[in-house]
């Protein structure tokens, strides 16, 4: 089970069932709307508040997955979600609708990974057999919380990211068809004292290239094992300067097989990060999958 | 020619804060505080009239002008008062951007929805 | 300050930092500087066309009328920033739209847009202030210390 000193190895393989995604009009814009079940022309998903729009999303995420499975939403044991809105009270809202019983997290751009981790390790444990992980995030709620209203007249540098509007969510479970989730290591707080709101990725990197490097050790296999190695929202600079890191250390990761989560769904020059910033810190979960 | 003056220099007062901004990696806030304080300073120094007399709304228009209006309030009523009127006075002369500001927030967010 | 933060790291992250900053895409500032001299020039110039106005047809004099031309510039920014147009401006002007009143304006405006979803009192109302808050406590504050000292100054300076 454990390997090293933060890794997790999942003998028993819990599956990712099926997946419910749901996206706004910007993402609607980008280079994989196909991707998206569901995707809203409209921010305000007829609510009075952005926060309850938000909170809308993930409750379609959720409906959906359960929905693209074969089981009936009474045989979910767990929900398992976090946001980056106050007290996450989108999760718990969505939680109450869902009415399952429910772990709520808050890890800002980690949450989805975290939640995707913990689901893996209590089915592996024979804690569950079905639990529902996912996150939400809003870009005009979160804008509102974090940054400026969103019509100040704020100029941008061109470092600076964009929050997604969507929700996703997966269903793991013990057996079934899909991705299996082999193993997590749990990512540290790394603060390099970068304290540009507006440049997010390279305070991120340097978390994700020591998770990225501990994973490797602790499982004893090299970058080449994998197809794909995926980072959350680094943006062009966060990967640029990650994939430099990482070669300093003599991990040899090609271009082409390290891919970044937001990349895809950059649209012209704006960038996207699937949830927005806490500052300097990605600890982030590492799946493997075959 | 005011017009000129008007044009010419707001846009380098707007230069100055683009700097603050870019170079100095400041935000908004703490920018237009600085513009503030240095319109006051400025006033403090009996400068900005001048300023006002040769650009016009090059120089009432930007926010500098709000730091130069609250010292001015001051001191008319510190004539009159003395150093009480330097507390009662400071509001005298710069109402007008903070109450169209309230007024027209509240018109506004009557009116309009946020876009996002 | 900043300098004094940088010296309480680490090598390893001062090292970081260095090397970041080296791969940070450049702010184009020499062309932000003309965008903002152009645009908030702009803004200058209509003010000064507004307070014309305000001199020849409504008997304001030169000195009185900054005040209805900053009241009128802010009612224009209602629209702009209600329509969202405002922020669009300033993602292009940058200090160009943010220095004249009218950012002041659309930081009091849009925050309370913004926050209308949680009411009017505690919303709109407790949150309008949002940013415009410290440029107004600051700028009293500091007024109120520059008019003491000069108070001073002239009533026992004998200046």
């Amino acid at each position: 089970m454990l390997t090293g000193h933060r890794t997790w190895v999942f003998n028993n393989q819990p599956v990712i069932i099926s997946t419910g995604t749901v996206g706004g009009p910007f993402e609607a814009k980008g280079n994989i709307p196909e991707a998206f079940d569901i995707l809203h022309d409209d921010m305000w998903l007829k609510q009075s508040s952005f926060e309850k729009a938000q909170r809308i999303m993930m409750e379609e995420a959720c409906q959906l997955a359960v929905k693209n499975s074969l089981i009936q939403k009474e045989q979910v044991k767990f929900f398992i979600s976090g946001d980056l809105i106050n007290q996450i009270t989108p999760s718990n809202f969505a939680a109450k609708t869902l009415d399952v019983p429910y772990l709520g997290l808050f890890s800002a751009c980690a949450t989805s990974m975290e939640s995707l981790a913990l689901a893996a390790f209590i089915i592996n444990g024979d804690g569950a057999d079905y639990i529902l992980s996912g996150t939400a995030s809003h870009n005009a709620a979160t804008e509102k919380q974090f940054r400026y209203p969103t019509e100040y007249g704020g100029q941008k540098p061109p470092t600076a990211q964009w929050t997604v509007t969507g929700a996703g969510c997966g269903l793991v479970a013990k057996n079934g068809e899909g991705p299996k989730v082999t193993s997590a290591t749990i990512g540290k707080v790394v603060d390099m004292g970068i304290s540009d709101p507006f440049n997010m990725g390279a305070a991120m990197a340097p978390a994700a290239v020591d998770t990225i490097e501990t994973h490797l050790r602790e499982r004893d296999v090299d970058p080449s094992y994998y197809d794909l190695i995926i980072t959350g929202d680094l943006g062009h600079i966060g990967r640029d300067v990650s994939l430099d890191l990482l070669q300093e250390k003599n991990i040899n990761i090609t271009e082409d097989m390290y891919k970044d989560a937001d990349l895809p769904f950059t649209v012209k020059d704006n960038r996207f990060s699937p949830a927005p910033a806490v500052q300097q810190a990605q600890p982030l979960g590492f799946m493997g999958t075959f | 020619m005011i017009f000129f003056w008007a044009f010419v220099v707001g846009g380098t007062i707007c230069v100055i804060g683009q700097i603050l901004f870019d170079v100095f990696k400041l935000n908004p806030g703490v920018t237009l505080t600085i513009f503030v304080v240095a319109g006051g300073i400025l006033d403090g120094f009996g400068l900005y009239d001048p300023l006002i007399d040769f650009a016009g709304a090059g120089a009432t228009v930007p926010i500098t002008n709000f730091g130069n209006q609250l010292v001015h309030g001051a001191m008319q009523e510190a004539e009159e008062h003395g150093i009480i009127g330097v507390v009662t006075g400071i509001f005298e002369v710069t109402s007008a951007g903070i109450s169209a500001a309230i007024i027209f927030g509240v018109i506004g967010a009557i009116l309009f929805k946020p876009k996002g | 300050m900043a300098d004094n933060k940088k010296k309480n790291l680490p090598p390893n992250a001062q090292r970081y930092q260095a090397f970041a900053k080296h791969k940070e895409v450049k702010r184009p500032l020499l062309k932000n500087c003309i965008k903002a001299f152009l645009v908030g020039g702009s803004i200058c110039f209509i003010g000064q066309i507004i307070s014309t106005i305000y001199v020849y047809f409504f008997g304001f004099t030169e000195q009185t009328a900054g005040n209805p031309t900053v009241a009128t510039l802010i009612f224009i920014t209602m629209f702009l920033t209600g329509f969202g147009i405002y922020d669009r401006i300033g993602q292009f002007a940058g200090a160009g739209t943010a220095v004249p009143v009218t950012g002041f304006g659309n930081s009091v405006i849009s925050a309370a847009i913004e926050h209308r979803s949680e009411g009017f009192i505690l919303g709109v109302g407790s949150n309008m202030f949002k940013l415009a808050g410290p440029v107004i406590a600051f700028g009293v504050f500091s007024a109120f210390v520059i008019a003491l000292i000069k108070t001073i100054l002239i009533e026992w300076g004998g200046l």
